[in-house]
């Protein structure tokens, strides 16, 4: 039985690489100047799900939710072996916590049908929160496998895994479909197809393609999107009206929590003791060590 | 809009004993109760564990909602979730506090994504205070502070308008602080009603060995960062902790380097530590692994680098390489405590 997998992807702002001009003065982040990076464990998520096509068929479908650059992380997909990327952006989706995200991934899901098991990385970098997964799997009436750490098979309408537990691990298994959220280390995720690369460097979404029309009187989109299809090199995308959705329940107007104040971390110049590196600096240091009762 | 004063902790529990994050969040959530003029509620999950609906009354908890079953024993997401589901949509508590474990961080998701309620992962600390937000004025909301961004900006998020205001803690951020006498609580069973959902998800095997690893009652702890290089210079940290009788913990760089394993990380996302003496190592000491030791009681900073924001946490510091620091420091304490 051919199994069809949707993996959830996120591009994040590569918040380990942060510089000092991206800190704006009052404190916030200025996002536009941030590498963006395909977050690692969906990138991982990506590849569980390759592996299980590998072994049984079927179709793997990336979705992404985003500002139109996040057609990067799309394309790199693509280069890895998805057959299909659907970038789901739209600016009225700006500003949403996880729980107005998993309401468009689900929607968005609902509206591709047709799967077994949908994949994500357990959380992104950027939040670390770990929310986007179980929301989504609540709101499709889904059961849900976070912190999974292998693949055990996928038969019989089955899918086993063992996941990450306090102090150890446990072995489920699920009916399908299921969602599955994956940690870092569960796979390593396979390098990019040179032959891929070649075709998708051109695979566009809408919003490019829209780009490529401006300013030139000779191209029309609707023609540009089907000879684009017919390629097999567009990238669909979908907005808030493809998906029907409550605006309501989208972007900033969707989402519960709200960022009341941020404050960019300052470091009180904190009174210390400095020692030389030294013999006799060190001997000063454990003295003063057994004076505070710690040593001795 | 009118919110419920109840702040309500799930106790989170592991074949019959229940996690330290939940008693901890407790004596949190008795704080903001009192703030709010509230009631502290527990809610306690599993197969013969109304014991620990009584322990709750230890923490100042005045009812505390029981759910027992024998399927209940082990945590499962699809009867917990329905579970506590049911329970916020009829009690609406204005907050409720989750550790943010594995199982608060499967759990409280699917509650909030249900309740709509604004959840935050990772708080660093929990304040009550009133707020004026987009020139609104609202009374007495939970102010839910973690760092965000890589450690780079502290944010401060409000859930103004949600009946149920959510958020999760990692274990040890918030201090345990039994009551001397426990408070004459209350238990109110909840009948478990199975459903078809709960056996979609079968579990086939579980294996868990006790933490042996018990960095939270150490009184010393050498951590090391990225800034040993080599995995043969973390060596180094173990031969400093087993001189002085300390335990060797990691910054998050030290374990995704793989010189230490993930149990001995010391840090907003690993484990927060209080020892009397935690002594930094080649750590420059970002943000999330000052969360989860600037509490020490006395720290020292050896780095290389001068401006490492370690510093400014530290009592005592050293600027120097590291490979040689220690090996002097194994020497010198030898000598002066042989």
């Amino acid at each position: 039985m051919a199994i069809n997998s949707i993996v959830m992807v996120k591009q994040v702002p590569d918040t380990a690489n942060i510089s000092g001009q991206v800190m704006k003065d009052d404190g916030t982040v200025n996002r536009a100047l941030l590498p963006a990076i395909f977050n690692h464990e969906d990138r991982v998520a990506l590849e569980l799900a390759l592996q299980v096509q590998d072994t049984h068929g079927g179709r793997v479908t990336v979705v992404t939710m985003g500002p139109p650059r996040a057609s990067d992380v799309l394309r790199e997909c693509l280069y890895m072996g998805a057959d299909e990327a659907i970038l789901i952006s739209d600016r009225k989706f700006a500003g949403a916590d996880t729980l107005a995200t998993s309401y468009v991934l689900s929607e968005a899901i609902n509206k591709i049908g047709d799967y077994d098991i949908i994949f994500a990385g357990r959380q992104a970098i950027d939040g670390d929160t770990a929310q986007v997964g179980p929301q989504t799997a609540e709101k499709l009436n889904l059961p849900q496998i976070t912190y999974t750490e292998e693949i055990i098979k996928v038969e019989n309408g089955k899918l086993t895994a063992k996941r990450k537990i306090e102090g150890g691990y446990e072995i489920l298994s699920s009916k399908l479909p299921v969602l599955v959220t994956v940690l870092k280390d569960a796979v390593s995720p396979r390098p990019y197809k040179a032959r891929r690369i070649m075709t998708y460097k051109n695979a566009k979404t809408l919003l490019e393609l829209e780009k490529m029309t401006e300013g030139n009187s000779l191209l029309y989109i609707d023609q540009l999107k089907e000879e684009y299809i017919a390629k097999k090199l567009y990238i669909k995308t979908l907005t808030m009206d493809d998906l029907k959705l409550d605006v309501e329940r989208c972007g900033v107007a969707g989402s519960p929590t709200k960022v009341h104040k941020v404050e960019s971390v300052v470091l009180g110049g904190g009174k210390h003791d400095m020692f030389e590196p030294s013999k006799a600096g060190i001997g000063d240091l454990i003295d003063k060590l057994m004076v505070d009762h710690i040593f001795g | 809009m009118e919110r419920n004063n109840d702040v309500w902790v799930f106790i989170e529990q592991h074949n019959g004993k229940a996690s330290d994050v939940s008693f901890e969040l407790l004596s949190k959530g008795r704080k903001l109760a009192e703030i709010l003029n509230g009631k502290l509620k527990s809610v306690v999950i599993g197969d013969k564990v109304e014991n620990l609906a009584i322990e709750t009354f230890r923490f100042g908890v005045e009812e505390s909602y029981l759910i027992e079953d024998e399927f209940l024993s082990q945590y499962r997401t699809m009867p917990y979730s329905r579970i506590l589901t049911s329970l916020v949509d009829e009690h609406q508590p204005g907050i409720f506090l989750f550790g943010a474990s594995i199982v608060g961080r499967d759990l409280a998701p699917r509650v909030a994504s249900h309740s709509k309620s604004g959840l935050t992962a990772d708080c660093t600390d929990l304040q009550i205070s009133d707020v004026k937000y987009l020139r609104k004025d609202y009374k007495n909301l939970l102010l839910q502070i973690r760092p965000a961004f890589g450690g780079n900006i502290i944010a401060t998020i409000i859930s103004p308008d949600v009946a149920t205001q959510m958020a999760t803690v990692r274990e040890g951020v918030m201090r345990m602080d039994p009551l001397e006498t426990p408070v004459a609580g209350k238990i109110t069973r909840v009948p478990f009603l199975s459903n078809d959902t709960d056996s979609i998800i079968e579990i086939i095997e579980q294996h868990r060995k006790e933490n042996k690893v018990n960095l939270k009652g150490a009184p010393i702890i050498v951590a090391g960062g990225y800034g040993l290089v080599t995995k043969e210079n973390f060596r180094l940290i173990h031969e400093l902790a087993a001189t002085i009788g300390g335990e060797v913990a990691g910054s998050r760089a030290a374990v995704d380097a793989g010189f230490v394993t993930s149990d001995r990380q010391v840090g907003q996302t690993g484990v927060t530590v209080r020892p009397k003496l935690y002594i930094a190592v080649g750590i420059s000491g970002a943000i999330q692994h000052r969360a989860g030791m600037q509490e020490s009681n006395k720290i020292i900073a050896i780095n290389s680098d001068p401006d490492a924001p370690i510093f400014s946490v530290a009592h005592y510091g050293i600027v120097g390489d590291a490979s040689q620091i220690l090996p002097l420091f194994i020497n010198v304490f030898k000598q002066k405590l042989r």
